[in-house]
């Protein structure tokens, strides 16, 4: 029982524009509700569905499939050195699927769980990080069919395995600067709800997923590493594959945009986040 | 000496609302729509660019939906916060809760605060009762451990041990009310903020809820609890703040800013129409109903020496054996009954529209708001209710501490229900 002890707890000042002190330390207090948040998120996805979680194997695999077609067999363009051009597609469309799905998702998470926006208090960064828990356990589980595909083609990746941690680091990165942004402004303006996915669907294309990097003319190659997916989509290939290694001058462009959006995007949050239940 | 927990400074919360003026006056040419569709882009486009909301309509305005309010509650006070749809009370446990942010003007919280402003906040219908139970704890602010060792205790209070592995998508209302509301008695703040959720399930759960809520606040936890329901404000707080319009009006006892609710309302009054709402069966139908002076004027309060009148108009709608026999229950604010009246005369009438008049005499009730429940009932056929309208009118009665006030100089709040002017003597004792 609490009863009428003095009160262990600093007291709270709530003022229009005053910065919360203790922002992140209640981030970390709610700890519990990300948990539970992100639980939440894993366990009604696949309800009521018949294949349940292999929804998440049958989207890359399908893509895989149709994209090696029409830009293997139909388009003839060329692999990575002897890679076999299936598992190069497929090494691209997992961590694009990993990027976009966060993205969708981390932008509609606040609107998503308005009624719990606009009835409870918590610090909101805790709503879209957990939404990228879902998209992380489907990559988890497109990536054991990668692990498959490798056996089942013979590759083996050589040491530059040790890298691949950094590169889906990254890869997390990428959608999250951009989907907090799209996220915050989603609430206010339900504009974003329609750009985020023609984006997604322009990134597809705009990215090295059907394709190797490769044929993109040389002096190209630094404004293309402007698009992050592409440095991250080279690195995953030249982790597992034994692709040639990532354009360096574009990683590092790729690595300031992240930064740059993440920058951005944790900002617009912050600044919008206290009205979030008067917009929503 | 007990510590402020909250203490509100001259807070303020604006909305910009927008009115859709063209649409109103019901001018509806093409031309208009789309100069008008052209200026709404135009001022969105504004808008968005200096970063206001993007309002729809055409015209907006500033609304204040609280304006410097300002008040001071320390801890373990049990607070009541009334007022009318739209004064601003829901406004206000925002704020509070720190779901919003003020405008204007600061709040300082000491203590952890858990607010109820809504039952079973984030149930999934998806998920099972054992799992929503977690769920809603983890966002009511509870830790797991937490929740895992009140498990039994939260399932127990709602009674669906049955039921807990089945999607609460599958519950009843009923069900699904009582799951959510038993998670949320089980919290323990130092600060509990609750906004109407008591008026769930059936009379029997309300009932429970409210013996809970009392615990709690008997636990020296700070309340703060909105309602419309006079009778669990009075049952509840120990003090009330009465807001109109954004304002505090009142902060005082729970029975002052009750009155002052009630005189300045016209929406709990001392006389309702109920033509509209056809109350009564096929035999007797409830018409209007008011509260009196002894001049037969309507009113809202009565001095405690004088005589007032209730009364109702009904309907017959059939000719019948049955003998009908008007009754009025007197409720005080607490939900307490004081008394039933029945007329005495239950007589067979035939059909057509009739006032049924109960006179209530002055020294008898006790200062402080009433409610009256309007009846009609016949007993021959078995017991028949008609219809019974609870809590259907309300007055107070005010001491203006006349001379003959029966206080012999007590100037305080004098306690009980009734107040009767007895026959006192005082004589040297004979011995």
């Amino acid at each position: 029982m609490i009863a009428a002890e003095p009160s262990r707890h600093a007291t709270q000042v709530i003022a229009p524009g005053l910065a919360d002190k203790h922002y992140w330390r209640d981030i970390w207090r709610y700890r519990g509700l990300f948990i539970v948040l992100a639980w939440r998120d894993l366990s009604v996805r696949y309800k009521q569905t018949i294949v349940g979680l292999a929804w998440a194997l049958l989207q890359p695999l399908l893509t895989m499939i149709v994209f090696t077609i029409v830009f293997s067999k139909l388009a003839k363009l060329p692999t990575d050195g002897t890679t076999p051009y299936a598992l190069m597609v497929y090494a691209g469309m997992l961590p694009w699927l990993l990027i976009s799905s966060s993205l969708v998702g981390t932008a509609n998470s606040v609107i998503n769980n308005a009624n719990l926006v606009s009835k409870v208090y918590f610090p909101r960064l805790i709503v879209p990080v957990s939404s990228l828990v879902v998209s992380i356990v489907d990559f988890m589980v497109g990536f054991i069919v990668l692990v498959a595909l490798m056996l089942w083609y013979g590759v083996v990746p050589n040491w530059h395995v040790v890298a691949l941690p950094l590169f889906l680091i990254m890869a997390i990165l990428v959608s999250i600067g951009p989907g907090l942004w799209a996220a915050s402004l989603n609430v206010k303006y339900r504009d974003f709800r329609y750009i985020i996915p023609f984006f997604v669907q322009f990134g597809l294309y705009a990215s090295p997923i059907g394709f190797s990097s490769s044929i993109v003319p040389e002096k190209w190659r630094l404004l293309y590493s402007l698009n992050p997916a592409v440095s991250v989509i080279d690195g995953f290939r030249w982790a597992l594959l034994g692709s040639p290694s990532p354009y360096l001058p574009g990683l590092w462009i790729s690595c300031g945009v992240i930064l740059l959006f993440l920058w951005v995007g944790l900002y617009q949050f912050r600044k919008m986040e206290k009205n979030f239940a008067d917009l929503i | 000496m007990s510590h402020i927990a909250i203490r509100a400074e001259r807070v303020g919360k604006s909305y910009i609302v927008g009115h859709n003026i063209a649409a109103a006056d019901g001018n509806n040419s093409l031309r208009e729509a789309l100069t008008n569709g052209v200026r709404n882009f135009a001022r969105k486009t504004r808008d968005t660019f200096a970063g206001r909301p993007v309002v729809q309509g055409d015209k907006v305005e500033e609304f204040w939906a609280l304006k410097d309010v300002s008040f001071e509650i320390r801890q373990g006070d049990r607070v009541g916060l009334i007022g009318r749809n739209g004064a601003g009370k829901s406004t206000l446990l925002k704020l509070l809760s720190r779901i919003s942010e003020p405008t204007t003007g600061s709040i300082s919280i000491t203590g952890r605060v858990a607010s109820l402003l809504e039952v079973g906040t984030g149930f999934h219908p998806e998920l099972t009762g054992r799992e929503n139970v977690f769920l809603n704890g983890a966002i009511l602010g509870m830790s797991k451990a937490e929740i895992a060792k009140k498990f039994d205790e939260i399932v127990d209070f709602a009674g669906v041990e049955r039921f807990l592995d089945t999607p609460v998508k599958r519950y009843s209302s009923g069900m699904y009310v009582r799951l959510a509301f038993a998670v949320a008695a089980h919290l323990e703040p130092e600060i509990l903020i609750v906004d109407e959720v008591l008026a769930v399930g059936d009379a029997q759960f309300q009932k429970k809820c409210m013996g809970k809520m009392e615990s709690v606040g008997h636990e020296g936890r700070t309340v703060i609890f909105v309602s419309h329901s006079m009778p669990s404000i009075t049952s509840l707080c120990d003090r009330a703040i009465l807001l109109e319009s954004g304002q505090v009006v009142l902060d005082g006892t729970p029975s002052a800013a009750i009155l002052q609710y009630y005189k300045s309302n016209i929406d709990t009054p001392g006389s309702v129409n109920f033509s509209a709402s056809h109350v009564g069966d096929h035999l007797v139908r409830l018409l209007s109903a008011s509260v009196a002076d002894h001049a037969g004027k309507p009113m809202l309060e009565t001095a405690l020496a004088d005589s007032f009148t209730v009364s109702m108009d009904y309907e017959v709608l059939e000719a019948s054996a049955l003998p009908l026999a008007p009754n009025f229950h007197f409720m005080t604010a607490s939900g307490d009954c004081v008394f039933v009246s029945v007329a005495e005369a239950a007589r067979v009438l035939p059909p057509g529209t009739y006032t049924a008049t109960c006179e209530v005499p002055g020294y008898l009730l006790n200062e402080g708001a009433y409610f009256v429940g309007l009846a009609m009932s016949s007993f021959e056929d078995g017991v028949n209710v008609h219809f019974y309208e609870k809590n259907a009118l309300s007055f107070n009665v005010a001491d203006p501490m006349a001379a003959d006030a029966t206080r012999g100089g007590w100037v305080g709040a004098m306690p009980g229900v009734v107040r009767p002017k007895l026959k006192w003597t005082v004589t040297p004792a004979s011995n």
